[in-house]
């Protein structure tokens, strides 16, 4: 059994203007020491799958079934949450101010999510783990910053600091939702390997959502690609940068301007991401896809094997055999030209 | 142009639909303020208020009765010299003089709506100028506003206005100009605050970088962006200030007698609340129901102006 | 494929002299110190001491991580803060010493793009007035002649002109960022100073804008200073890269060349920290986790600013400021380093070893020291 098994997530809010449906069927498995990415734009429903999950997304109406260790989160009663959250299941987010308290030294924070914990943990012993932890996540001189406040730390050293406080109970998962978004190339890279570090050491499974491809290319195992609240494809590391099915991936990876230098153009996906206010039943895509056909504006697709391999799944009509699919994309596009032609 | 730009421009985005008009954020404030119910009952009051006021003579017609005409007729009066409650000849009762409280309470309603409209204008209009200038020039300027904003924030303010009122005698005017220049203080400092932090948009850098001259800047760039808080402020604080002509009325610094007002009846009725408590309630309900209703108006103006809510309902 | 940017750029013009040249700019801020201690006033060195030329027609990428002072350099080109020392040359005249007003004819020749496309437009103000406001403020043409002007920039980047009377609340982020551009080009600038202007975008909507600059700079002949702290999207639409560290520029070369020969172990560094969106790169690649943190612009490190967290930093290197000049027989012309010990390309930085007394690398005791 692996240690989260998620299924069929669904996470909607009542707003004034209707129904959001932030999250549409969402569902994965995670093994100990493995990193899975949820990747997507704004909008896309990424953070809301996770929030939902620890009990974040106050008001939102949430379906599904998410099982942690045995326990299904989405059904457990606060006093067991209480027990999962922060202690088996650290969270680190894109502000670290957000999760470490401005008024407090980050040591005293830190013993004391460690003394929550386990009340048998003496104070001088939480202390030097305190120490210990800030020292691996390579704040120089731990020792001595101890007793600071998180607002005398730059902000890639505070990351550091959450990072070390959400670690320091050993978590089982840890939940990163855009933890270097805010931080310099190079401090990135310092907070990525400090993160892949403390898994090899702890073997904690990490959740990382992000947007940033380049980071999903260094640090996952699995990536899951949301689009409008939907996964649109699921794959292997190499399998989704390499051998992807969907048109949605497709597009992402072509709009990145890593390729060439200039003068050449970059292909951007045409138009923007869909509210996801009462969406209507076909694929989210369809509007922007440039291999979108009839079938796609009728019916929603759900998300099935593709390429044979069991561990890829895309949610796209197109043939799921590769040379099937070339030949439907070709006609698709040779379709579409001959049609904008007389206009 | 290019192929490549019209390629680009052809594949412009859209997302609020077909509308070519956008809704201006004052427009889709007022459309919250007419969903908030007790705002618009407020408001309704407010103006029921105000038209009660304008039609003060027909009462006066109506009744037959001036309000500073003393009758003392048994009907005005007891024969110990009491007032007398309602009856039908005086509605809402009499005063001490034999004044009738119903007219005297109508136009009372001038005075304090003309002092809290007045008055409120001029603290606004002294506050946002200063607050203006003091928050965007910086500088030598604002640090000698702040300190006189501070100065005129810890003067003793009844204090002053008694030592005032006894050198010229109580008037309209000296009413207005003194609570205009004790009050505009506190929104010269909301103001500077908020230019503050607009200052540093990179908007107001946009506009420096097309050359737009520090005028412009403050009154096109920076004005229209206050001017939301202003405006919830100018209705918060139009019933704060009836209630201080009420006050200054009440301790006799009002309007010289015989002109009727809230403060002054209530003020008069004091001695006589135990047997004539019409005296004392009916202005005094007066008072209440205006500032209630301004204030709960004014809490409507502030939600809808609330910027939180802006993008909820602009679709 | 290296192409020499430097002699198209010429050739196009005819005319050697750049169209914008800086020479020994500073920009230092005073710090906001307690009234109580009135000794010596400190100062932020945001800007210190920078040289580059901008030729006409290309793009200049400026990279460089946050507090390097590439923004305050850029508000300094468009003249938002005055220099602190040093000339600014547009088209052979010194616009560093004009007063605000002498700048304002001068305001047609160079326009800003901003970050924050929702900072950066007024909430207030229709998208009609925004992108009109330089007219207004310059006093050109009638209401009727400005709002035809203003449809046409719309349309220009890719916005319907029909949305005119709209607020930019009723926009995305990627449109807002075209209303913005469609207000720098209103006056018909000659440079536009890019600052960050898709850094807050989502990747598909941020290539959209990508490719409206690259054909805007096409079709309208506009000469860049793009600023970014992203180094993927600067190699996608620069000509030449200068990259910034602590208020000072590192390197500065034609694209091609400073990805394949960087010679500055700072550049190095910054290359190998770019995450790769391709796992057998990203896999197969060195990478140099830099020491600490950078340091504080009010007191600079002597010498090299680089020196205290360079992995082969030396004793001299803490003491001789080096000159940005080329550094070795086989770069081209372009290429200018700012280093004593310039890399060779099959140099490995993670085998090397600083000796410097004051490096943050000795003195740093946890167990992610050093490089990996």
């Amino acid at each position: 059994m692996s240690l989260l098994e998620i299924r069929d997530l669904e996470v909607s809010f009542n707003t004034p203007d209707g129904v959001v449906r932030a999250v549409r069927g969402l569902s994965f498995d995670l093994d100990r020491g493995k990193t899975l990415a949820i990747v997507g734009e704004s909008g896309s429903g990424k953070s809301v799958s996770t929030q939902s999950l620890t009990g974040l997304s106050r008001g939102a109406h949430v379906t599904g079934s998410a099982t942690f260790d045995g326990i299904d989160l989405l059904t457990a009663d606060e006093h067991q949450l209480r027990g999962i959250r922060g202690a088996r299941i650290g969270m680190i987010f894109q502000d670290p101010l957000s999760s470490l308290h401005p008024y407090y030294r980050v040591g005293w924070q830190i013993v004391e999510m460690i003394r929550a914990h386990d009340r048998s943990v003496s104070k001088r012993a939480a202390r030097d783990r305190a120490a210990q932890l800030l020292s691996m996540v390579g704040i120089p001189h731990a020792k001595d910053r101890i007793g600071d406040f998180p607002h005398q730390f730059s902000g890639g050293m505070r990351q550091r600091v959450m990072i070390a406080m959400a670690m320091s109970v050993e978590p089982d998962l840890l939940i990163a939702d855009e933890p270097t978004t805010a931080l310099d190339v190079t401090v990135q890279a310092q907070v990525l390997a400090v993160m892949r570090k403390l898994q090899d050491e702890m073997g904690t499974a990490i959740i990382l959502i992000t947007h940033d491809l380049g980071v999903v290319a260094e640090m996952s195992d699995e990536i899951v690609v949301m689009y409008a609240g939907q996964v649109m494809e699921r794959a292997s590391r190499r399998d989704l940068f390499y051998r992807h099915h969907h048109p949605y991936t497709e597009g992402l990876l072509a709009s990145l301007p890593a390729q060439g230098g200039k003068g050449t153009r970059l292909s951007p996906i045409k138009g923007t991401p869909p509210s996801s206010i009462n969406p209507p039943d076909r694929c989210p895509f369809a509007p922007r896809c440039p291999y979108a056909f009839d079938k796609c504006w009728r019916e929603n697709p759900l998300p099935r094997v593709v390429f044979g391999d069991p561990s890829h799944q895309s949610a796209c009509w197109l043939s799921t055999d590769e040379a099937t699919r070339r030949e439907e994309r070709a006609r698709m596009v040779a379709s579409k030209l001959s049609a904008e032609e007389p206009a | 142009m290019s192929i490549g730009t019209s390629d680009v421009a052809a594949a412009h985005e859209e997302v609020a639909g077909p509308v070519i008009e956008g809704r201006s954020p004052w427009a889709l404030a007022f459309a919250r303020l007419r969903r908030d119910k007790v705002a618009m009952l407020s408001l309704a009051i407010i103006i029921v208020i105000v038209v009660v006021a304008l039609l003060a003579p027909l009462f006066s017609a109506i009744t037959g009765h001036g309000p500073n005409e003393q009758y003392h007729t048994a009907n005005a009066l007891s024969p110990g010299g009491l007032p007398r409650g309602p009856s039908g000849e005086f509605w809402w009762g009499t005063d001490d003089l034999g004044r009738d409280v119903l007219v005297r309470t109508v136009y009372g309603a001038r005075i304090s709506l003309l002092v809290g409209v007045l008055a409120t204008a001029l603290t606004v209009a002294i506050g946002v100028v200063l607050g203006l200038t003091a928050g965007f020039l910086g500088g030598l300027v604002d640090t000698l506003l702040t300190r006189l904003i501070d100065v005129v924030l810890s003067v003793p303010f009844i204090l002053v206005a008694v030592a005032l009122v006894s050198i010229t005698g109580p008037s309209l005017s000296i009413t207005v100009l003194v609570i205009g220049f004790f009050s505009w203080a506190s929104v010269a400092r909301i103001v500077r605050g908020q230019v503050l932090s607009l200052r540093e948009r990179e908007f107001v850098e946009a506009a420096r970088s097309l050359g737009s001259s520090d005028r412009r800047i403050m009154f096109v760039d920076i004005l229209p962006n206050v001017l939301s808080q202003v405006i919830v402020y100018t209705t918060l604080l139009i019933p704060v200030v009836i209630v201080v002509q009420a006050t200054l009325s009440f301790l006799g610094l009002g309007l010289p007698p015989p002109t009727a007002d809230w403060g002054g009846m209530i003020s008069e009725a004091q001695s006589y609340y135990t047997v004539a408590p019409w005296f004392i309630a009916f202005p005094g309900a007066a008072l209440v129901i205006t500032t209630l209703a301004f204030n709960l108006f004014g809490d409507g103006v502030a939600d809808a102006f609330d910027p939180r809510t802006d993008r909820l309902i602009s679709q | 494929m290296t192409r020499t940017t430097t002699a198209e750029g010429q050739g196009n013009t005819g005319s050697d002299e750049p169209l914008l040249r800086l020479r020994g700019v500073k920009k230092h801020f005073p710090v906001q110190s307690s009234a109580l201690i009135r000794g010596e006033q400190e100062y932020v060195h945001a800007v210190d001491g920078v040289d580059l030329d901008v030729r006409r027609g290309e793009t200049l990428g400026l990279v460089g991580e946050t507090g390097c002072g590439k923004s305050t350099l850029a508000r300094c080109i468009a003249r938002l803060y005055d220099l602190t020392e040093g000339t600014i040359e547009l088209d052979g005249r010194d616009i560093s010493t004009l007063s605000r007003r002498e700048m304002r004819p001068l305001r047609r020749e160079i326009q800003m793009i901003f970050q924050d496309p929702y900072g950066s437009l007024n909430p207030r103000r229709r998208v009609g007035s925004i992108i009109g406001e330089p007219f207004a403020i310059h006093d050109i043409g009638s209401r009727r002649e400005r709002k035809k002007q203003v449809q046409e920039l719309m349309e220009l980047v890719g916005l319907n002109p029909e949305h005119y009377n709209r607020f930019p609340a009723d926009f995305s982020g990627g449109q807002r960022q075209r209303i913005g551009a469609a207000r720098a080009l209103a006056l018909k600038p000659k440079m536009l100073v890019c600052d960050e202007p898709v850094s807050a975008l989502d990747v598909s909507i941020q290539a959209q804008l990508i490719n409206l600059l690259a054909d805007l700079q096409d079709e309208l002949g506009l000469t860049y200073v793009f600023i970014t702290h992203d180094l993927s999207v600067v190699r996608h639409i620069s000509d030449r890269i200068a990259v910034m560290y602590l208020g000072k520029v590192m390197e500065v070369a034609p694209v091609e060349e400073l990805f394949e020969t960087s010679r500055h172990p700072y550049t190095r560094a910054l290359l190998s920290a770019l995450p790769l969106p391709d796992p057998d790169l990203a896999d197969r690649r060195e990478q140099i986790i830099l020491v600490g943190d950078m340091p504080t612009p009010v007191h600079p490190p002597s010498g090299c600013r680089f020196h205290t967290r360079c992995p082969k930093a030396q004793p001299d290197c803490a003491e001789v400021v080096p000159p940005l000049e080329k550094a070795k027989d086989d770069d081209s012309a372009d290429h200018l380093t700012a280093c004593l010990y310039p890399m060779d390309p099959d140099e490995r930085l993670s085998r090397a070893r600083a000796t410097v007394a004051d490096s943050e690398i000795v003195a740093d005791d946890s167990a992610l020291g050093g490089v990996s």
